[in-house]
């Protein structure tokens, strides 16, 4: 048997299953020293999912107990600890590693044709520094939790708070570290790693949307590392550094974590529109619409990233003339987002629409971000922003676009991708419903939280006036379907893990280069090297519009 | 669904709200539309003729939205930044209020010297300047009926001002986390008539005007030993110095308010004249939040022809 015969064998659903990733060992030893990216995914995405229940059990805790106005269920230090922990871990140990390190270190190897990442121990380090920053937030939270807010505001979180700040922050700066890890990783992997005939224009945009994420990462993390030593240093060993009554600048803290904390919303969002972008291209079968405009908006997005953080601190008494700047920025860093939101409708045009389970997902993700992009308008204009800093608005806001956004794409693709990493299909009309359920449940928890907080609702409230209370019973009650919508695959995508079909190589029809190989893959992901010789998404010839009929057989690769 | 609108910039700021919603609603509506009527029309094996897209079209598409985004991009920017300096614009008449924030409580001080916890009347139609320092963590001072919000820093001056139409209580929410019982740091604005404000205030147990309050700490502190008048020692003299422009040894210059008088009661030395060096001790740890806003007010009112012995 040639290689390509076996790799044909390997594809055909019937044909005897080959060993894959999965097969290839199958002690304890064998996943926790494994050096293989598609393992690594899968223990990233295991820890994932266990952190996401933590902080979201911290968020159930917060909207229990702002069903009523006053304090029913928790003291204030626990009411503060709740929302610090949900942050913290929401945001550091669930959004940011999310999709790079579950589906981006499965995928992005597999998409470029490459056998490995270009560090395969980097890798298995990344994952470690993620469970030994976990664990120390796990110990924090054990201990008493930490109550300064995830955004580590000083003083009060070095020299006012009574909490475990020391080991949140020290768990924080490990993480962070693992983040940079997978970033250098994915950087150097896509510039060392790519299949012959695998040039930059012919990348598939989750690719493309990786290798933005990676630089923000590379280059934003070590900032946030550098602001937690200052913490650090200050709260552990008392070297005044903040304290203004001796010369400190509190401000400067505030600076440097938005200067982090800003790219990190790109760090969740870019990979979110590199998922989108595949789900969508395939449940159309279309091409892309403007590839090359959806890569200079995600470069785009990335570079200006980082010069917006200022909008974060309108009311913080910094200079009005810094203020318009950063409003400006702000404004303008809505330009690429919005080519991008255009361009994924102008992909559906003319195309083939089929409504699966990831594509709902999808087009749910089109409609949160946008909402949540042109309310983040609203907040760059500087009189608005200053009514509404600090209040349920903001918060509204960012959730549409880290949760409604980054965590809709998030299960699209693991939705979409879920055949291919199990090699199991799931039940359709079972993730149909989870996908329109998020969606309702997602917009009838947050959308209250615009109109109250645009009434003056601050965020962080334990205790609330009562005329704010009809939008809180409102968004707790819309809460409900959000859990149960969030609850609803792992019930499923459980029992497929067991029971579901066997998947085929390419159950999507599906152009990128990881359907041409088996599912699940084996374990150096090819048989053979792949060879590339044309654009991505060729879902249809392009001087022809999609047909009923239209397979697409992985067409990116060459010789198949 | 909309909070009152009871200062001078509320209805401003909601105009610049409804606009933005109202573009915002547009642009949904163009992207609800066209996401919705191409998942209809475009649905797999429906009936509606696929033919070719060419690249050309898309190319143009792809320019005039791009533009057409940047050019809406900056003209909203243009739109909410013309309203943008009257918030920043202190009128120079207004009436200062100091305020002083504690972990978890507002304290604020009327010019007569009349105090108040967490609660501030005010007349109303009178522009109103707050001074504003925090004793521990950063605070913030946000009256959501007036659309005003300012950041309250430890050991650093902030202001804001409103002027509020609209007789009535409303609102004062601390709005930077700040600790255990930062939700129960609230407080009532209360905007009086201009008839109710000067009886309320001639029923306040009256506290030392804070001006006064500020010359007998200049006594008291002994600064009046070196910067009084007939001192022979060099310091400079303080009569007229509000308002103008230093020059400072490290050939930085700086104009003389609120946060430059503080700065240099804590910080002297950084603070010397061109070719000094300064013999005046640093006065941190030495002095309150509240003790520095009196002196600060004595300064200034030095330069204002009110003179210090009441």
């Amino acid at each position: 048997m040639t290689a390509i015969d076996l790799e044909r064998a390997a594809n055909a659903s019937l044909a005897p299953r080959l060993a894959s990733y999965l097969t290839e060992g199958t002690t304890v030893r064998s996943w926790l020293l494994t050096t293989d990216h598609k393992r690594i995914a899968l223990l990233y995405f295991a820890s994932i999912t266990v952190f996401f229940f933590v902080g979201g059990a911290a968020a159930v805790g917060i909207r229990l107990e702002l069903f009523t106005p006053r304090a029913d269920f928790f003291s204030s230090d626990t009411y503060n600890r709740l929302f610090t922990m949900h942050g913290v871990v929401m945001v550091w140990f669930f959004l940011v590693p999310s999709i790079p390190a579950t589906l981006g270190n499965f995928l992005l190897p597999l998409m470029i044709g490459a056998h490995e990442v270009a560090f395969p121990k980097l890798n298995l380090v990344s994952w470690y520094l993620y469970i030994g920053g976990g664990l120390f937030t796990v110990l924090c939270l054990f201990l008493g939790g930490v109550d300064t807010g995830w955004t580590f505001y000083t003083p009060f979180s070095t020299m006012f708070s009574n909490s475990y700040v020391l080991l949140a922050a020290l768990g924080v700066f490990v993480v962070g570290f693992s983040s940079i890890a997978t970033g250098v990783n994915f950087i150097a992997t896509v510039h060392l790693m790519r299949a012959e005939g695998m040039t930059w224009m012919r990348l598939p945009l989750f690719v493309w949307a990786m290798y933005a994420t990676s630089l923000v990462m590379a280059l934003a993390t070590p900032v946030l590392a550098m602001a937690l030593l200052l913490i650090i240093a200050e709260r552990g060993l008392g070297i005044p550094i903040f304290d203004p009554t001796v010369g400190g600048d509190p401000l400067l803290f505030q600076h440097l974590f938005w200067f982090y904390s800003h790219p990190a919303v790109y760090i969740m969002i870019l990979p979110a529109m590199g998922v989108v972008s595949e789900i969508i291209a395939c449940e159309a079968r279309r091409r892309i619409f403007g590839y090359q405009a959806m890569v200079y908006a995600m470069l785009v997005i990335a570079v200006l990233g980082f010069l917006v953080w200022g909008h974060h601190m309108f009311v913080s008494g910094q200079s009005p003339l810094a203020s318009m700047i950063f409003s400006f920025l702000s404004f303008v860093i809505a330009v690429p987002s919005a080519i991008k939101v255009f361009n994924w409708t102008g992909t559906l045009y003319r195309g083939q629409i089929r409504f699966s389970a990831p594509m709902l997902y999808a087009l749910g993700f089109v409609g949160l971000f946008t909402l949540g992009g042109l309310t983040g308008l609203m907040l760059a204009a500087v009189p608005v922003d200053v009514h509404v800093s600090d209040t349920y608005f903001v918060v509204a806001h960012f959730h549409y676009i880290m949760v409604g956004g980054a965590v809709s794409a998030f299960f699209g693709g693991l939705h979409f991708w879920w055949p291919k990493i199990t090699g199991r299909m799931y039940s359709e009309v079972f993730a149909r419903f989870a996908a329109v359920a998020l969606f309702f449940g997602f917009n009838f928890t947050f959308f209250p939280q615009f109109i109250v907080g645009y009434l003056g609702m601050p965020r962080r409230y334990h205790e609330y006036v009562p005329e704010f209370q009809v939008w809180n019973v409102m968004s707790s009650t819309g809460a409900v379907t959000l859990a149960i919508a969030y609850l609803m695959p792992l019930v499923y995508l459980g029992w497929s893990l067991l029971y579901g079909e066997r998947a085929s190589a390419n159950p999507h029809d599906a152009t990128g280069l990881e359907w041409s190989t088996a599912s699940p893959p084996p374990a150096h992901n090819f048989l053979t090297p792949p060879r590339v010789d044309a654009e991505p998404y060729a879902y249809h010839d392009d001087a022809k519009a999609p047909g009923y009929e239209n397979k697409a057989e992985h067409p990116q690769r060459a010789g198949a | 669904m909309m909070p009152e609108e009871a200062s001078t910039i509320a209805a401003q700021v909601d105009w610049i709200f409804y606009a933005l919603c109202g573009v915002s609603i547009a642009i949904m509506l163009l992207v609800g539309t066209i996401l919705l009527g191409f998942s209809i029309r475009y649905r797999r094996g429906s009936p509606a003729p696929r033919p070719p897209v060419s690249q050309s079209v898309t190319g143009r598409f792809e320019h005039s939205w791009t533009f057409g985004v940047a050019a809406l991009a900056v003209f909203l920017f243009l739109f909410a930044a013309s309203a943008q300096a009257p918030q920043y614009a202190i009128p120079k008449n207004a009436m200062e209020i100091h305020v002083v924030a504690k972990q978890w409580m507002w304290k604020t001080q009327h010019p007569g010297g009349a105090r108040e916890i967490n609660a501030l009347h005010v007349p109303v139609d009178t522009p109103i300047k707050l001074v504003m320092t925090s004793q521990d963590v950063i605070h913030s001072f946000a009256v959501p009926a007036f659309r005003i919000k300012q950041d309250v820093l430890p050991d650093r001056l902030t202001a804001t001002w409103f002027e509020a139409n609209k007789v009535g209580t409303y609102h004062l929410f601390c709005t930077e986390y700040c600790g255990t019982d930062h939700s129960r740091m609230i407080g009532e604005i209360v905007v009086l008539s201009k008839q109710d404000y000067p009886a309320w205030l001639a029923r306040q147990p009256q506290g030392e005007d804070l001006t006064a309050q500020g010359a007998r700490l200049f006594r008291e502190l002994g600064c009046s030993s070196c910067h009084g008048a007939g001192s022979k020692v060099a310091a400079p003299s303080l009569d007229r110095l509000w308002g103008a422009t230093r020059q400072l040894a490290d050939g930085r210059s700086a104009v003389v308010d609120e946060d430059y008088v503080r700065a240099a009661i804590l910080a002297p030395q950084e603070h010397a004249g061109p070719g000094r060096v300064a013999e005046m001790p640093s006065f941190a740890g030495k002095v309150s939040a509240e003790e520095l806003s009196a002196l600060t007010s004595y300064l200034k009112s030095l330069s204002q022809g009110r003179s210090s012995a009441r």
